[in-house]
């Protein structure tokens, strides 16, 4: 195959588009790259992309999400799914490198051509990594995967975002990892669709099942607990308004070394697939991406613009003014946003 | 703003397990500010060249310590040129004889870094490569 053919934008996307790893490989690089390539090849590939079911798995450092994700892999694979990894780790705040270790976890989907992984680090860009990884998303989707599976290191909020772009969001907790306070405190409670436990051999992974069920209020499913008055009251909960039932988050014990449970979380991926299709909630996720999307497109372009229109002399006369204290920091803001308006 | 990133791929082709080296270049490469791929040990060239792809990486290193380089780097450098992957610089280290050096480079090993080499040296040789 020739490469040159892989140095114009046309050539990537016609290539890509049939199912060239090469070309799918190099325009992951030019979008993470920011390069001059990156927003006509965007264009391009956006129209081809909206037909995959994308899966977010995230979870604290060590809970055997790459093992879990190797093992969902396998189980699609064998379901004659392909799957595109995006496989995140974070990039050291220091040196700038970034030590993207997952494939390690992986080694069982080698040479299999419908799997394509590919590690990302964070980076630095401000705000823009979910929308970086939302592009790579994207693009996979445009070279016709059918899943697209996001792992991210589910510590601060921009992972948990990269995960909740996900139509899917598994959130995969380990016996052993601090009591429930910790989940709560992560957060990530609220944007799981499925809890997977996995290491479920291991001591304590039933009460991390049962920390997870009252967490979610799952301990009595016909009752519903409602806050009134500052006390919680059972009520019975009232038929939906729509013939589909609001989704609980099931939880799934796993033993990803051993494949165990796989199957049966790849079902409840599944069924949350189904239910996000009939429910037309998945509709409402498009959407919802649609407008995170534009807003942070929106306010880094604003932002660039507004800047190169007010000129750095005039943004370091600001920023004087507002080290001095002549004016505060929110007049400053009004007065150029003004000035860019007029 | 584009942000390019030099990146690395550290695999160990074959079947010795000693990773110890492969770790520590991986290591010294991330705090030299680039993205190291670590793939683990027991690679097949199939794997290694598959993961370059995938990954886009502009380097390749590979650890061997089981002496038989001679028999991997060449499966392996088929396997990236069959990839389509023939621009890729390929780096080795591990415990390789002096004999073997010039052969090596000849079969298209950019450099090869024995035992005690400073990791400064491996970072400097992959800047001077790629500028």
């Amino acid at each position: 195959m020739s490469s040159s053919r892989l140095n114009s934008v046309d050539g990537l996307v016609s290539a890509l588009l049939a199912g060239n790893r090469r070309a799918l490989a190099r325009t992951i690089s030019h979008i993470e790259n920011n390069s001059d390539f990156a927003r006509p090849l965007l264009a391009a590939l956006y129209p081809r992309a909206g037909s995959a079911h994308i899966l977010g798995i995230t979870g604290a450092p060590g809970t055997g999400k790459s093992t879990l994700v190797n093992g969902l892999a396998r189980a699609y694979r064998q379901r004659g799914l392909t799957v595109g990894i995006i496989a995140v780790d974070p990039t050291s705040p220091f040196s700038g490198g970034a030590l993207l270790g997952d494939r390690v976890r992986m080694r069982d989907l080698a040479g299999d051509p419908g799997v394509f992984i590919r590690s990302m680090a964070t980076r630095g860009s401000l705000g823009g990594l979910a929308q970086a990884t939302a592009d790579v998303v994207m693009t996979l989707d445009a070279a016709g995967f059918d899943r697209i599976v996001i792992e991210t290191v589910g510590v601060g909020q921009s992972e948990v975002e990269i995960a909740s772009t996900a139509h899917t969001t598994v959130v995969v907790e380990a016996p052993g990892l601090g009591d429930e306070v910790q989940a709560i405190k992560a957060g990530i409670l609220e944007i799981a669709d499925i809890f997977a436990v996995n290491k479920a051999d291991r001591d304590g992974a039933d009460r991390t099942v049962m920390a997870l069920k009252m967490m979610l209020n799952l301990g009595a499913p016909e009752k519903h607990h409602v806050m009134h008055h500052g006390r919680l009251l059972p009520v019975e909960m009232p038929e939906h308004a729509s013939d589909h039932v609001a989704w609980m988050p099931p939880i799934v014990k796993t033993i990803a070394t051993q494949q165990q449970g796989i199957v049966e979380l790849l079902d409840a991926v599944e069924a949350h697939r189904l239910y996000l299709a009939q429910s037309g909630d998945r509709q409402l996720r498009e959407q919802l991406r649609a407008i995170t999307s534009l807003r942070i497109i929106l306010r880094d372009a604003l932002l660039e613009q507004l800047l190169e229109d007010a000129g750095s002399k005039r943004i370091n006369q600001v920023v004087q003014d507002v080290v001095t204290r002549q004016r505060d920091p929110y007049t400053a803001a009004r007065q150029l946003i003004d000035h860019f308006c007029s | 703003m584009p942000d390019r990133k030099i990146r690395v791929l550290v695999a160990k082709p074959g079947l010795d397990g000693h990773d110890r080296g492969a770790k520590v270049v991986a290591r010294a490469l991330r705090d030299a500010g680039y993205e190291v791929i670590y793939t683990g040990i027991r690679q097949t060239p199939d794997m290694i060249a598959e993961a370059a792809l995938q990954e886009d990486v502009d380097v390749v290193g590979l650890s061997i310590l089981s002496g038989a380089h001679m028999a991997l780097v060449p499966k392996v450098l088929e396997s990236l040129q069959a990839a389509g992957m023939e621009d890729v610089i390929v780096l080795l280290g591990g415990i390789i004889p002096d004999e073997d050096i010039a052969k090596l480079n000849e079969m298209g090993v950019k450099g090869i870094f024995g035992p005690g080499t400073a990791t400064q040296e491996i970072v400097g040789f992959i800047e001077a490569e790629m500028a």
